[in-house]
C-alpha cells in the first residue's frame, strides 16, 4: 500500500472513456425491436463508460489495490470477525450446477441445493441448541428483523396488544433499536453496569406488562459475557417477555455454549462473520434466524423440509406460507443470500464438531493474549477485571485529555503500520475506545506484531502528537473532509463531474 | 485444525502470558451449567477435497437444460471479466468502508455505480443498494410513507390513520409479499395489483379505489409487458400521491427511464441488479438498487458514497449523509440496514462499464428479439396462444390450454427450465407459463423447448 495507485479520485471510469470506443467481445447480436411502440422507448442511450475491455480491468485492478482488506492486512474490526475465508467454501459455491440454478426451478431439479440448505438448517439447530431453522434473512440486520417481528406476531396471535417495548441494553449495536422500530415498537434502553453486565435492578425496573421482548448479544458488545443471563431470562419471561439474541458474537462461544440453552426463544446468525463467509466491501451478509418451539410457527419463509418418498429416498421440498400459516412471510424475492447459505455449509463441513469447538476457544484464546500484552504494555481496558469474550475494549481517553489525540487518530496512524483499525467508538458508553477482535485465524505473531505497532504509535503521541493527529500518511489519501462531502453533495459523475 | 494456525507451543505460551491454566479456563465466567451443551450431532470435519467432492456431487445433480424462467432472474450472459475482478480478495475480504483512507478502491467503485445508476434511471440520486429488489421495494415504500407522513404533518394531520399503497398493474408477485413482511408493522397496507383484462394496468381501478400515500408500478411488468408508465406517473403526480417505479435494468438500455415517466417522472426507483453481471445462483445474493430525486435524498436508506477532497486538497471518496443510520441515529434512523451489497454492485460496476450504452441496448434488443422468436416458435403449435395481445421486452405469457404446473413438471422431467406456471401466484392464469428468451438462448435451445413442450401437451 505504500506507492499511490494513480486511479484514485482524479480518474474515474467515466475520465478514461471516448465516444464510440466499446469492448467488442461483449457485443451481444443486435436484435430488432421496431415492434415497440416508439412512445416507451429510451431518447438517448444512458451515459455509461466507453472503455475497452483492458481499460475497465486494469482500472478496477488498480482500485482493488486501494483496499484493505483480510487478503492484504489483520484486521481486528470488533463485531465484525473478520477471520480467514476459505477460497474452498468460495470454490464450492461457485460450482456451475449452483451458479445455473434459477431461483423458481422446479423443486425436482433443486434437490442437491436444497438438500445442502437443509443440511446447513440441521447444523444451525445444533450449534445455536434451537428447534428450527430458516435461512432466508440477507444480512444481520434482517434476521434481527425477522426475529423482532416473530416476537411481534407472537403476541398479535395471542391479542396481547398491550406489549409495546423492546427492551435493549445502552451498549447494543445501533440496528437493535431500529429494527424494535421498524417492527411497530418503542426501543427502550436498559443501562449496562461498571463491570459490562447489564444492570438487573435496572432491567426489573423497567420490565413490565409493556414489554415484548429484550435484545441481548452474548457475549455482549463489552466484549464479556453477560454472566447473570439465566436470571435476566427469567426476569423477562416471568413478566411475558420473549428474549431475542443478536448472533453477532457467536464465534465467541461456537461449538461451547448455545443461546438456546440460556433461555432465548429467538435469534439471529450472522454467517459472514461467524462461518467465514467474505464481508464483500460491505455485503452480501447473511442472517439465518433460528427459533424455539414457541416462536417456530412464525418463522420466515421458505425454508427446506425433508419427505421420505416411497421407495425410502430423501425428497426436499420448500416450505412456503401454505405449511406454516402464521409465518411472518417473505423477506426477499426469493430465497435470500444462497450463495453465502452454500459458503457457510462448506466452511461447516470442514470444520466438523471438533474444528467448530476450536473456533470458540482460539478466538477466545487470542483475545485474551491481545488483551493481556495490551494490559502489559501499559493501555488501558476498558473492563480490566473480566476475561475478554473473542473480542475486548481499550479506551485511549487519557490520551485524547492530556495529548489531545482521539481513539480516530490512533486508529488512522495504525492504517500507516499495516493494519486495519479496529472498531472505534463502540459501543457508545465507552469514551475513545477501540473495540479489537483478533479472530481465531490470526497467529500469534501477527498480534504481536499489532502490539508492536500500538506501543510505538503511543510513543508518537508522546513525542509527537500531530504526526498521530495527522495520519494517515503512507495511504492513497489523507483525512477526508467529511463535512465538505455532507455540505456539497458529490454523489455522482454526472452530478459532480 | 482448519484454518486455525497455533502450533501446541504457540498455545502453551499464550495460555502462560495470559496465566491461565488451559483454554477452558478462559470461559470460567460463563455457567457450568451452560457449557454442558452436546455437540455430538455434527458431523467430523473433512478436508477440502472431500468437501469439494461432495458438494460438486449435489450441484451436478441440479445441472439443467436451458433455462426459459425468468420472473426477476435472468440467464444472462456475464463477461469473464467481471468475476475475475469482483472476485480478488481485495475486494471480496474487505468491510464496510468505514476507514475511508482504507478504502478508496470499494469507495469509488460504489461512487462510479452510483453514477451508472442514476444515468440508467435518469434519477438524481441512489445509495449505495440494499439487499434485493423484494426488499428495494419494502424500502421504497418506508421511504414514501416518510416523505408523505412528513409533508401531512406540515399541513396539521396525524399520522395515526393507516396509509394505503396502490399497486398499479403486474408487480412481481413476490417483491410484494417481500415488501409487506417489511412495511406491516408500520401502519401501511400495499393494495392488490390493479390488473386489466389486457394483462397491464386498470387505470379505472386506481382511480376508484382509496387515495395512496404512493403508486407502484412496474416497467416491464411482470407478466412482460410494457406498461402505461406515463398514464400511471400522471395520475400520482395529478392524485398527490409519489411514483414507485419497479424496473428491469437491462430493459432500461432500450425504454424510456423513469425519471422521464409522465410530465415530471417517477419520484422513487427501484428493482434487482441481477440482470447486471450476477449469476442466477438460486436467486442470491443480487443487490436492489434504489435511486430517487433530490429532494428525497435523506429519507433515503443505507449507505451512500460522497466525493470529496482530503486534507491536501486532492479528490477522495467517503460515506455520506450518515446521519440517517443506525449506527449515528439508532431509533430514528431511516431503516435498520447496515450493509449494502458491496461485492455484487461491484461485479454490476465492472459489468456496466464492460457493456457501455451500447453493449446494454444490444443485449436487451437482442433479449427482446428472441422471446419474440420463442413465443412465435411456441404459439406456432395449436394448442398453444399467447395471453396477452399488448407489447412485451423479454417475457411473455402463453396460454398452454390446461393446467400449466403439471406440465412445468413434465418439462422439468427432460431437464427443461421452462417457464414460470402463474396459477399459484395469479390463480386467473392458471393455465398459462411466464416464458423468456435472454441473449443466450440459441435457435436450437428454442426448437428442443418447442419439442419438449409438444411432448408434454401430446401425453
Amino acid at each position: 500500500m505504500s506507492e499511490r495507485a494513480p486511479a484514485v479520485g482524479t480518474t474515474t471510469i467515466f475520465d478514461i472513456g471516448a465516444p464510440g470506443r466499446r469492448a467488442h467481445a461483449q457485443l451481444a447480436p443486435d436484435g430488432d425491436v421496431s415492434d415497440l411502440p416508439a412512445d416507451c422507448l429510451r431518447a438517448s442511450g444512458p451515459a455509461l463508460p466507453a472503455v475497452s475491455e483492458l481499460q475497465a480491468v486494469r482500472h478496477y485492478t488498480n482500485l482493488s489495490r486501494c483496499n484493505f482488506s483480510i487478503d492484504n492486512q489483520f484486521y481486528p474490526l470488533g463485531s465484525c470477525t473478520m477471520k480467514y475465508n476459505p477460497r474452498g467454501a468460495h470454490r464450492a459455491a461457485s460450482l456451475p450446477g449452483f451458479l445455473e440454478r434459477h431461483p423458481l426451478a422446479p423443486d425436482a431439479l433443486s434437490q442437491g441445493f436444497l438438500a445442502c440448505l437443509y443440511e446447513l438448517q440441521e447444523t444451525l439447530k445444533v450449534v445455536t441448541g434451537m428447534a428450527a431453522v430458516s435461512l432466508t434473512p440477507m444480512a444481520g440486520a434482517q434476521g434481527e428483523f425477522a426475529g423482532v417481528a416473530m416476537i411481534r406476531a407472537y403476541h398479535d396471535a395471542r391479542h396481547d396488544d398491550e406489549r409495546s417495548e423492546i427492551l435493549v441494553p445502552t451498549a447494543a449495536h445501533g440496528t437493535n433499536p431500529a429494527t424494535a422500530v421498524m417492527c411497530g415498537y418503542q426501543a427502550r434502553e436498559v443501562a449496562v453496569g461498571a463491570d459490562g453486565d447489564v444492570d438487573i435492578e435496572a432491567l426489573k425496573a423497567v420490565v413490565g406488562p409493556h414489554t415484548a421482548g429484550i435484545m441481548l448479544t452474548n457475549p455482549s458488545t463489552c466484549g464479556v459475557f453477560e454472566r447473570r443471563i439465566v436470571e435476566i431470562a427469567a426476569i423477562v419471561h416471568d413478566a411475558g417477555g420473549l428474549l431475542y439474541y443478536d448472533g453477532a458474537n457467536l464465534n465467541a462461544i461456537l461449538g461451547k455454549a448455545r443461546p438456546g440453552d440460556m433461555g432465548f426463544d429467538v435469534l439471529h446468525m450472522n454467517l459472514h462473520k461467524t462461518f467465514a463467509t467474505p464481508h464483500g466491501g460491505g455485503g452480501p451478509g447473511s442472517g439465518p434466524v433460528a427459533a424455539g418451539e414457541r416462536l417456530l410457527p412464525f418463522l420466515p419463509t421458505p425454508y427446506v423440509a425433508r419427505d421420505t418418498d416411497g421407495s425410502g429416498h430423501d425428497v426436499y421440498r420448500w416450505l412456503t406460507v401454505d405449511d406454516r400459516p402464521q409465518s411472518i412471510g417473505r423477506l426477499s424475492a426469493f430465497m435470500g443470500n444462497a450463495g453465502i447459505l452454500l459458503r457457510a455449509l462448506a466452511y461447516a463441513q470442514m470444520l466438523g464438531r471438533e474444528g467448530m469447538r476450536r473456533v470458540g476457544e482460539y478466538a477466545t484464546l487470542n483475545a485474551n493474549y491481545l488483551m493481556e500484552r495490551l494490559r502489559e504494555a501499559g493501555l488501558e481496558l476498558a473492563y480490566p477485571t473480566r476475561r475478554a469474550s473473542h473480542e475486548f475494549i481499550v479506551t485511549f481517553r487519557e490520551e485524547a485529555k492530556t495529548q489531545g489525540v482521539t481513539a480516530m487518530d490512533i486508529a488512522k496512524r495504525l492504517l500507516d503500520y499495516g493494519c486495519h483499525a479496529p472498531t472505534t467508538y463502540f459501543p457508545l458508553l465507552v469514551p475513545e475506545c477501540f473495540l479489537i477482535e483478533p479472530t481465531e485465524t490470526e497467529t500469534p505473531e501477527e498480534l504481536d506484531r499489532f502490539v508492536e505497532a500500538l506501543i510505538r504509535i503511543r510513543d508518537e503521541v508522546e513525542r509527537e502528537p500531530e504526526l498521530v493527529r495527522t495520519a494517515p500518511h503512507t495511504l492513497p489519501v489523507t483525512r477526508l473532509d467529511d463535512v465538505k462531502a455532507a455540505r456539497e453533495l458529490d454523489l455522482s459523475f454526472r452530478t459532480g463531474g | 485444525m482448519p484454518f486455525i494456525p497455533h502450533t501446541a507451543e504457540d498455545t502453551r505460551t499464550m495460555l502462560a502470558r495470559i496465566g491461565a491454566a488451559s483454554i477452558d479456563e478462559l470461559f470460567d465466567e460463563i455457567d457450568t451449567d451452560l457449557m454442558r451443551a452436546d455437540f455430538g450431532p455434527l458431523a467430523d470435519g473433512v478436508g477440502e477435497m472431500d468437501m469439494l467432492a461432495a458438494m460438486s456431487g449435489r450441484a451436478r445433480r441440479d445441472q439443467t437444460g436451458p433455462c426459459f424462467t425468468g420472473a426477476g432472474c435472468y440467464d444472462h450472459h456475464i463477461p469473464a471479466a467481471v468475476w475475475d475482478i469482483a472476485s480478488r480478495g481485495e475486494f471480496m475480504t474487505a468491510y464496510t468502508p468505514y476507514q475511508a483512507e482504507a478504502s478508496q478502491g470499494t469507495l469509488q467503485v460504489i461512487y462510479e455505480y452510483q453514477s451508472m445508476m442514476t444515468a440508467l434511471t435518469a434519477m438524481d440520486v441512489t445509495n449505495a443498494s440494499v439487499y434485493d429488489g423484494g426488499s428495494a421495494l419494502g424500502e421504497s415504500v418506508l421511504m414514501a410513507v416518510r416523505a408523505s407522513r412528513r409533508r401531512q404533518r406540515q399541513g396539521g394531520a396525524r399520522d395515526s390513520a393507516p396509509v394505503h399503497i396502490a399497486v398499479a398493474g403486474a408487480c412481481h408477485p413476490l417483491y410484494l409479499d417481500a415488501a409487506r413482511t417489511i412495511t406491516r408493522n408500520q401502519g401501511i397496507e400495499i393494495g392488490e395489483p390493479l390488473i386489466a383484462a389486457d394483462g397491464r394496468t386498470d387505470l379505472d381501478a386506481l382511480a376508484a379505489g382509496p387515495a395512496p400515500a404512493a403508486v407502484v408500478v412496474q416497467q416491464p411488468n411482470f407478466l412482460g409487458l410494457i406498461e402505461r408508465v406515463d398514464e400511471v406517473t400522471a395520475w400520482a403526480a395529478s392524485h398527490g400521491a409519489l411514483l414507485i417505479g419497479v424496473v428491469n435494468p437491462t430493459a432500461l438500455a432500450l425504454l424510456k427511464p423513469p425519471g422521464e415517466w409522465g410530465d415530471d417522472g417517477a419520484d422513487i426507483v427501484c428493482g434487482d441488479g441481477q440482470p447486471l453481471g450476477i449469476p442466477m445462483a438460486s436467486g442470491g445474493p443480487s443487490f436492489g438498487f434504489l435511486c430517487t430525486r433530490q429532494r428525497l435524498v435523506r429519507q433515503l436508506p443505507g449507505r451512500i458514497v460522497g466525493r470529496t477532497v482530503d486534507s491536501l486538497g486532492r479528490p477522495g471518496f467517503t460515506l455520506t449523509l450518515q446521519a440517517r443510520e443506525q449506527h449515528i441515529r439508532r431509533a430514528k434512523a431511516t431503516s435498520n440496514i447496515c450493509t449494502n451489497q458491496g461485492l455484487l454492485v461491484t461485479a454490476a460496476t465492472v459489468y456496466l462499464a464492460l457493456m457501455g450504452a451500447e453493449g446494454l441496448r444490444r443485449t436487451a434488443a437482442r433479449c427482446h428479439a428472441r422471446t419474440r422468436d420463442l413465443v412465435d416458435a411456441l404459439t406456432s403449435m395449436e394448442s398453444v396462444t399467447s395471453r396477452f395481445s399488448g407489447p412485451f421486452f423479454h417475457e411473455a405469457v402463453i396460454d398452454i390450454g390446461r393446467p400449466a404446473g403439471p406440465v412445468a413438471e413434465t418439462l422439468a422431467a427432460s431437464g427443461v427450465v421452462g417457464g414460470l406456471p402463474l396459477g399459484q401466484l395469479h390463480p386467473e392464469l392458471d393455465h398459462c407459463l411466464l416464458v423468456c428468451a435472454t441473449e443466450k438462448r440459441t435457435d436450437a435451445d428454442i426448437a428442443a423447448f418447442r419439442q419438449a413442450l409438444a411432448e408434454a401437451l401430446a401425453r
